[in-house]
C-alpha cells in the first residue's frame, strides 16, 4: 500500500495496464513528452516508449476517431482529452461512432476505449476549464461514464474501464487531483497523505463497474452524488448534524440501482447534488428513477442541488459553485419536507 | 491604435502570393514615427503582461493567464497595417491583442482579477473579452475554435459588401484542429477576406512543434486549398507589418484568404503553472538577447533616429503609468454582484 494523490492512482493504473497488456496504448494533447497537463502521464512515455505513450496533435475528433479505429482492431487505446470542456469537437465520434459499432456491427466489433477527462470547476477555470458535461455522454446509449471521488476508486475503476469492451468515459474531478476538496475554498487544502482513501493498493486490482458505494451510512435521508460533491456532501451532513447515508454513485451509466433503491426505502428522504447545470442534468435521471422506483416509499419531495443554469463564471466562482452551506440547506429542507 | 492601412504593397503582393512558404521580403523601413508608435505599443504590452505576472502571483489573478511576452512585434506590426473596421479575433493567449486594438487597459486587468469594472465584468476572466468598439471579437479559450469564427465574420465583411478584413488569429497548436481546414476551405471557395495569422510560438504548451505537426511549415498548410502564405520574421515588426499590408492588399482586393506564419518565441511558459520544463533556459536567454522585438526598435531608436535617453524615460514613464493604474483600478475594483451570475445569458 502507498499514499497516492488522485494523479499518481491513475497514473498507477495506466501503469499497470500497459505493463500487463501489450494492447493498451495512450496519447492525448501533450500526454508524451510532457505527462499530461496534470501529470497524469508523467514517466509513462520514458518507460513503456513512444510507441505506447505519445503526443497527439491539438485535435480532439482525430484523437477519438482514431481511437475508435484503433480499439475495433484489436488495441485498448486510453485516450486524454486535456479538459473535458475540450471534447466537443469529438462529440460525434463518441456518441455516433465509437457507441455504436457494437450495435451496428451485430457485435463482429467491439470499441474498447477509454476516454479520459479532467472534468467540474473550483480552479478558477471560467468557462472552458471548468464544466461538468457528463450528462451528455449519459444521454447515449452505448456508453460507460464514470466518475471517481478518491484515489482508491480512481485506480481500480481506471483499470476495470481499460479492461472492459466497451467505451468508457473517465471523467476526473480536477479539483480532487490533489486532495478532497469539500467545498470550503477559504480553509487549507488537504492532501491526500491524510485521507484513508488516499491509500492505494499496488499492483492489479478493480473497482467493478455499474457499483455504487455507500460512503457514509445513515437513517434519516439518502444524498446521491459523485465526484468533487461527495465531500461537499459529507462535509455538510457533519456540519448541520443530519443521519445522511450518503451515496457515492461512481458509475453514471451503468447506474446501480439496486443500492440506490435499498437505501431510499430504508430512510424516505433523497437529496441528489452535482456539480453540472441543474437542468437536464443527470440529477433530472436520478430523480427520475428514484419517482419511479420508490414513490411508495417518500415522505418528502426530492430536492435537487446543482450548478445554476448559467455558464460558469470567473469571477464569483464561490457563489455558484453548490458548496456546503447550499447542500446543508437542501438537507434541512428535505427533513422538513 | 488605428492606422491607416497603407497602399504601397500592393506591387509586390502578387509576387509574395505566388512564392508560397518562402520568406517575405527583407523588412521595409520604418519613420521615425513608425518606430516610436511601434515601441510604445509594444512596451505596453510588455509592461502590462509583466505586471499581470506580478498580480497573478500576489493572488490577485486566478485560475488561467496566458502572457504574450515575446510575441509583442507580431499583434503590434499587423495593427499598423489594418485600417478601422478591420476585426481581430484570436485564442486565450488575448491581452496583447486587446491593448494593440486600442482596449482600455483597466478594463484588460479588471477582468483578469475578475471585477466589476472588467471588459466582460469579471465573469469572463483572461481568456474571455470582447469590444464593438475596438472590433475585437474575443479572446476564446478553446483552441482553434476562432478560426472558424474568424471565416464568418470575413464572411459577414463579403456579403455586407463592405472592404474590411478579419484578421484571425491562432497559434501552432491550434493549426492541426479539424476545423482550422474545414474554415480555409470555405474561405477559399467564397473567396472571403481573412488573413490566418498562425502565430508559431514553437510550442503548443509543453510540445514542440515538431512532436505534432506533420507539417512544421505552416505557411503551407493552405497549398491544398490554394490559399497563398508566407512565413514571416514575427520578432520583427517591420517585417510583420509588411507581410500583414500585402496580406491586407490582397484580401481586401477580393481574391480570398491569405495565410501568414509568424515566426516568434513566447519568454514565459504556457500558462503560469507551466515549469517550462521542455526547452532550455538556454534557448529562452538566447531568443531574448538576439532577438527581443522591443530592443530591436529601441536600438533603432537611439542609433538611427538619434532618440535621446530622455524621450525614451518618457515614453517609459508613460507606459509605466498607464499599466500601475490599470493595475491599481483592478486591484481595487469591487468584484460583480453575486445576481449577476444570471444576466447576459439569454435576453
Amino acid at each position: 500500500m502507498a499514499r497516492m494523490t488522485m494523479i499518481e492512482a491513475i497514473r498507477d493504473a495506466m501503469d499497470v495496464k500497459m505493463t500487463q497488456d501489450r494492447r493498451v496504448v495512450v496519447f492525448g494533447e501533450d500526454v508524451g513528452y510532457f505527462g499530461g497537463v496534470f501529470r497524469c502521464t508523467q514517466g509513462l512515455q520514458a518507460k513503456h516508449g513512444k510507441e505506447r505513450c505519445f503526443d497527439a496533435p491539438i485535435n480532439e475528433g482525430g484523437i477519438v476517431g482514431a481511437a475508435v479505429g484503433m480499439a475495433t482492431y484489436g488495441l485498448r487505446p486510453c485516450v486524454e482529452i486535456q479538459f473535458a470542456d475540450y471534447v466537443f469537437p469529438a462529440y460525434d465520434q463518441i456518441t455516433q461512432e465509437a457507441a455504436r459499432i457494437r450495435f451496428r456491427s451485430n457485435q463482429d466489433f467491439t470499441c474498447p476505449l477509454v476516454i479520459r477527462m479532467p472534468t467540474g470547476g473550483g480552479i478558477f477555470g471560467g468557462q472552458c476549464h471548468s464544466q461538468s458535461p457528463e450528462a451528455c455522454f449519459t444521454h447515449v446509449a452505448g456508453l460507460k461514464v464514470v466518475i471517481p471521488s478518491n484515489p482508491y476508486d480512481a485506480k481500480g475503476l481506471l483499470i476495470a474501464a481499460i479492461e472492459d469492451d466497451d467505451p468508457v468515459i473517465f471523467l476526473e474531478p480536477k479539483r480532487l487531483y490533489n486532495g478532497p476538496f469539500d467545498g470550503h475554498h477559504e480553509r487549507k487544502i488537504v492532501p491526500w497523505a491524510q485521507h484513508e482513501l488516499g491509500e492505494v493498493p499496488e499492483g492489479h486490482y478493480t473497482v467493478p463497474l455499474g457499483k455504487a458505494i455507500v460512503r457514509r451510512p445513515g437513517a434519516d435521508v439518502t444524498v446521491l452524488v459523485y465526484g468533487t460533491m461527495v465531500h461537499v456532501a459529507q462535509a455538510a451532513a457533519e456540519e448541520i448534524g443530519i443521519d445522511a447515508e450518503i451515496i457515492d454513485i461512481r458509475t453514471l451509466l451503468p447506474l446501480d440501482l439496486d443500492t440506490i433503491e435499498r437505501s431510499v426505502a430504508k430512510t424516505g428522504r433523497c437529496v441528489i447534488v452535482h456539480e453540472a447545470t441543474q437542468t437536464s442534468g443527470f440529477g433530472a435521471e436520478l430523480l427520475s428513477v428514484v419517482q419511479e422506483a420508490c414513490f411508495y416509499h417518500l415522505e418528502a419531495p426530492i430536492i435537487r442541488v446543482a450548478g445554476y443554469d448559467a455558464p460558469y463564471p470567473y469571477a464569483q466562482e464561490w457563489a455558484y459553485f453548490p458548496g456546503p452551506d447550499r447542500v446543508g440547506r437542501a438537507l434541512r429542507d428535505v427533513m422538513e419536507g | 491604435m488605428a492606422v491607416a492601412a497603407r497602399k504601397g504593397a500592393s506591387a509586390s503582393k502578387g509576387a509574395a502570393a505566388k512564392t508560397t512558404g518562402r520568406k517575405g521580403a527583407a523588412a521595409a523601413s520604418f519613420t521615425r514615427d513608425e518606430d516610436l508608435l511601434a515601441y510604445r505599443e509594444m512596451l505596453l504590452i510588455r509592461r502590462f503582461e509583466e505586471k499581470a505576472g506580478q498580480m497573478y502571483g500576489m493572488g490577485l489573478i486566478g485560475g488561467f493567464c496566458h502572457l504574450y511576452i515575446g510575441q509583442e512585434a507580431v499583434v503590434v506590426g499587423m495593427q499598423m497595417a489594418t485600417k478601422d473596421g478591420d476585426q481581430v479575433i484570436t485564442g486565450y493567449r488575448d491581452h496583447g491583442h486587446m491593448l494593440a486594438c486600442g482596449m482600455d487597459s483597466k478594463g484588460v486587468m479588471a477582468e483578469l482579477t475578475g471585477r466589476r469594472g472588467g471588459l466582460s465584468r469579471g465573469k469572463g476572466g483572461s481568456m474571455h473579452m470582447f469590444s464593438v468598439e475596438k472590433h475585437f471579437y474575443g479572446g476564446h479559450g478553446i483552441v482553434g475554435a476562432q478560426v472558424s469564427l474568424g471565416t464568418g465574420l470575413a464572411f459577414a465583411n463579403h456579403y455586407r459588401g463592405n472592404d474590411n478584413v478579419s484578421l484571425t488569429y491562432f497559434g501552432d497548436g491550434a493549426a492541426n484542429q479539424g476545423q482550422v481546414y474545414e474554415s480555409f476551405n470555405m474561405a477559399e471557395l467564397w473567396k472571403l477576406p481573412v488573413i490566418y495569422i498562425i502565430e508559431n510560438n514553437r510550442y503548443a504548451m509543453g510540445t514542440a512543434v515538431s512532436r505534432a505537426s506533420a507539417q512544421t511549415d505552416f505557411s503551407k498548410r493552405g497549398v491544398s486549398f490554394n490559399i497563398p502564405g508566407e512565413q514571416v520574421d514575427g520578432m520583427d515588426v517591420r517585417a510583420v507589418k509588411a507581410a500583414g499590408e500585402r496580406a491586407i492588399a490582397w484580401c481586401r482586393s477580393g481574391k480570398g484568404p491569405y495565410i501568414l506564419e509568424m515566426q516568434t518565441y513566447r519568454y514565459r511558459g504556457h500558462s503560469m503553472s507551466d515549469p517550462a520544463k521542455y526547452r532550455s533556459k538556454d534557448e529562452v536567454q538566447k531568443m531574448r538577447e538576439e532577438r527581443d522585438p522591443i530592443e530591436q526598435v529601441r536600438r533603432r531608436l537611439v542609433e538611427e533616429w538619434k532618440v535621446g535617453d530622455d524621450e525614451l524615460k518618457a515614453i517609459d514613464a508613460k507606459v509605466r503609468e498607464i499599466v500601475n493604474g490599470a493595475a491599481e483600478f483592478a486591484t481595487n475594483d469591487p468584484e460583480p454582484d453575486p445576481s449577476e451570475l444570471w444576466t447576459d445569458i439569454l435576453r
